[in-house]
């Protein structure tokens, strides 16, 4: 006799086969690019005629560019700015949010807004809006003095930091409201026999429950963070001068606007290399690859 | 219990509303007046005089065509994430064997690839196979790099099918595309509709791909439309805010009609 065979529960399983579509699509249009950029960072091109092997030469100018070390800085800096004021700002809101009461459900509408713009539609209305001779600085003048934000290396980062808010802090706000409605009412009913008052119950009850939401959204924070574009290119075009220069811009600045194909590549090369170790040592320290499913993060 | 009411609450969300709504409400109400209403009012007081004249302007100024196109680029995204997604979470959540776990790696591995990083390489593939400036070439790159999420949305939503339901087709020796057609597309429903709008929402507000891949006022997209129109007529403030409320009108529309399957699009999460 051999063991009982179950052909018909083998035979309903689908094969890896059904998985290929996608892996070579995927394969094609994500990771064949990743390895041209690391190969075309050796290249010299113009972007017309054929790229040219220059050897080390892109990266020995890299590391003696000064706006290069510059623009890693700048970059960490807003993601860090970003991740500092959007975390409690979104947690407040998020936890208020949560509450069903009908003013609150009202006026989160009107807060979920900035989520139905794109970044290049929130950015467009932020320079328009902050724009030093037509936009509302020039109307409040007791608020904003002269008016030109963008014109000293403070106010665009101070700028660049709140726009981010203003367009992000609705998305984590919507992640912390989705973590604070799945905490059990029963943990507040019992602080509140124990009397303990709402602060308390906050730092006691909510921020250790929103632990695992607090892991999720800063990782998106800090992933988008490091890749921020749209806001720097029509907001300050890496003024003034190069002080808001991000890795990102400087790297379409060179491929782009420069039509040096090679040094661009250099450039998104460290971009994906810085991106990728801070992605992992988040993940790594909060235990996210730990977590099963797409919930338990939320 | 009585609650006492929450005055710190209260004003807090007051302020932000304010912070909130003074850009919405300049957006809005600058979109109604004339441009020289606008430049000599300055932008908070209320239109002098009411007109459509700058919507109208919009049209005129190509707003139908790049419309048009982001329409396009939305549909032919969806249509691939459609078509590739929900076979390989199938096999992700189903198939036994080594093949399948490295693929599932390969689009983890995905996540932490940054659009930025492969722009230079991607103008250089489309100039060479010649899809440079074609709709197709914004497409296709746009559409993979929705794909690492998705997977992860769609194979959650699939992981919650309940192995009996499998093992009862199974009884009845139902093969992998008939168990796929009549069992897993109907109960993750939720899950598809979540990709559905995470992957609208990519295209239609994509912009790097479609500033580094087109240049035509042909293939031109809505972002770029925005993006050039500042650059060039950056003082025609009403007309430009215009085609912002334009280009967030389909978004708005979901929003009140599907608001639960946008939110988890949004979030890249859900499917439940």
């Amino acid at each position: 006799m051999t063991r009982p065979a179950r052909p018909a529960a083998a035979a309903t399983r689908p094969g890896f086969v059904w998985a290929l579509p996608a892996a070579v699509f995927f394969l094609l249009f994500a990771f064949v690019p990743l390895a041209l950029v690391a190969v075309l960072s050796f290249t010299s091109w113009d972007g017309i005629g054929e790229p040219h092997f220059n050897g080390l030469d892109n990266w020995t100018s890299l590391f003696d560019d000064p706006v290069m070390l510059q623009s890693v800085w700048t970059t960490l800096l807003l993601t860090a700015l970003g991740v500092a004021v959007q975390t409690p700002v979104s947690i407040l809101i998020g936890v208020w949010a949560a509450g069903h009461q009908r003013n609150r459900a009202v006026l989160s509408a009107i807060y979920f807004v900035p989520l139905l713009l794109s970044a290049t539609a929130v950015s467009v209305v932020w320079r328009a809006v902050l724009d030093p001779n037509f936009g509302v600085p020039a109307q409040l003048t007791w608020l904003f003095g002269d008016g030109n934000l963008l014109g000293t290396k403070g106010g665009a980062i101070a700028v660049l930091t709140f726009v981010g808010v203003w367009q992000y802090t609705p998305l984590h706000a919507l992640l912390y409201q989705g973590g604070a409605r799945a905490i059990p009412q029963v943990l507040y009913q019992a602080a509140a026999i124990d009397g303990a008052g709402r602060v308390r119950q906050f730092f006691h009850i909510t921020l250790p429950q929103l632990r695992n939401t607090v892991i999720t959204s800063v990782i998106l924070m800090v992933v988008g963070g490091l890749t921020t574009f749209d806001t720097v290119l029509i907001l300050t075009q890496g003024g003034p001068g190069t002080d808001t220069t991000v890795t990102a811009y400087y790297m379409y600045q060179k491929a782009f606007k420069g039509f040096e194909f090679g040094p661009g590549s250099a450039v998104a090369l460290v971009l994906v290399v810085v991106a990728t170790l801070i992605s992992l040592v988040l993940v790594r320290l909060s235990g996210y690859d730990r977590m099963r499913g797409t919930t338990e993060g939320m | 219990m009585r609650r006492r009411p929450n005055f710190l609450a209260g004003f807090g969300s007051l302020v932000w509303l304010a912070l909130i709504g003074l850009p919405l409400y300049v957006l809005l109400i600058a979109t109604f007046r004339t441009r020289s209403d606008y430049s000599t009012e300055g932008p908070l007081s209320p239109p002098a005089q009411w007109t459509l004249q700058n919507y109208l302007d919009d049209f005129s100024n190509g707003f139908g065509q790049d419309f048009l196109n982001t329409l396009t680029v939305t549909a032919g995204v969806v249509a691939i994430v459609l078509l590739v997604v929900p076979p390989l979470a199938y096999a992700i959540v189903r198939a036994r064997g080594r093949a399948t776990g490295w693929i599932f790696r390969l689009f983890l591995l995905g996540l932490a690839i940054p659009a930025q990083a492969v722009i230079v390489p991607m103008f250089y593939v489309m100039n060479q196979t010649g899809l440079y400036d074609h709709l197709i070439g914004i497409v296709l790159p746009t559409a993979a790099f929705c794909l690492p999420v998705c997977t992860l949305v769609l194979t959650g939503a699939m992981r919650d099918i309940s192995p009996e339901l499998y093992e009862a087709m199974a009884m009845d020796g139902a093969s992998p595309a008939r168990v796929f057609r009549q069992l897993v597309i109907p109960l993750s429903k939720g899950g598809l509709s979540s990709i559905t709008v995470f992957a609208a929402l990519q295209a239609w507000n994509g912009f790097l791909f479609p500033l580094i891949l087109t240049q035509s006022d042909s293939t031109k997209v809505i972002t770029l439309g925005l993006y050039d129109f500042q650059t060039e007529h950056g003082v025609d403030v009403p007309a430009l805010l215009s085609a912002v409320v334009l280009s967030m009108l389909p978004i708005l529309v979901v929003y009140l009609f599907a608001r639960r399957a946008l939110v988890q699009g949004l979030t890249g999460v859900g499917g439940k």
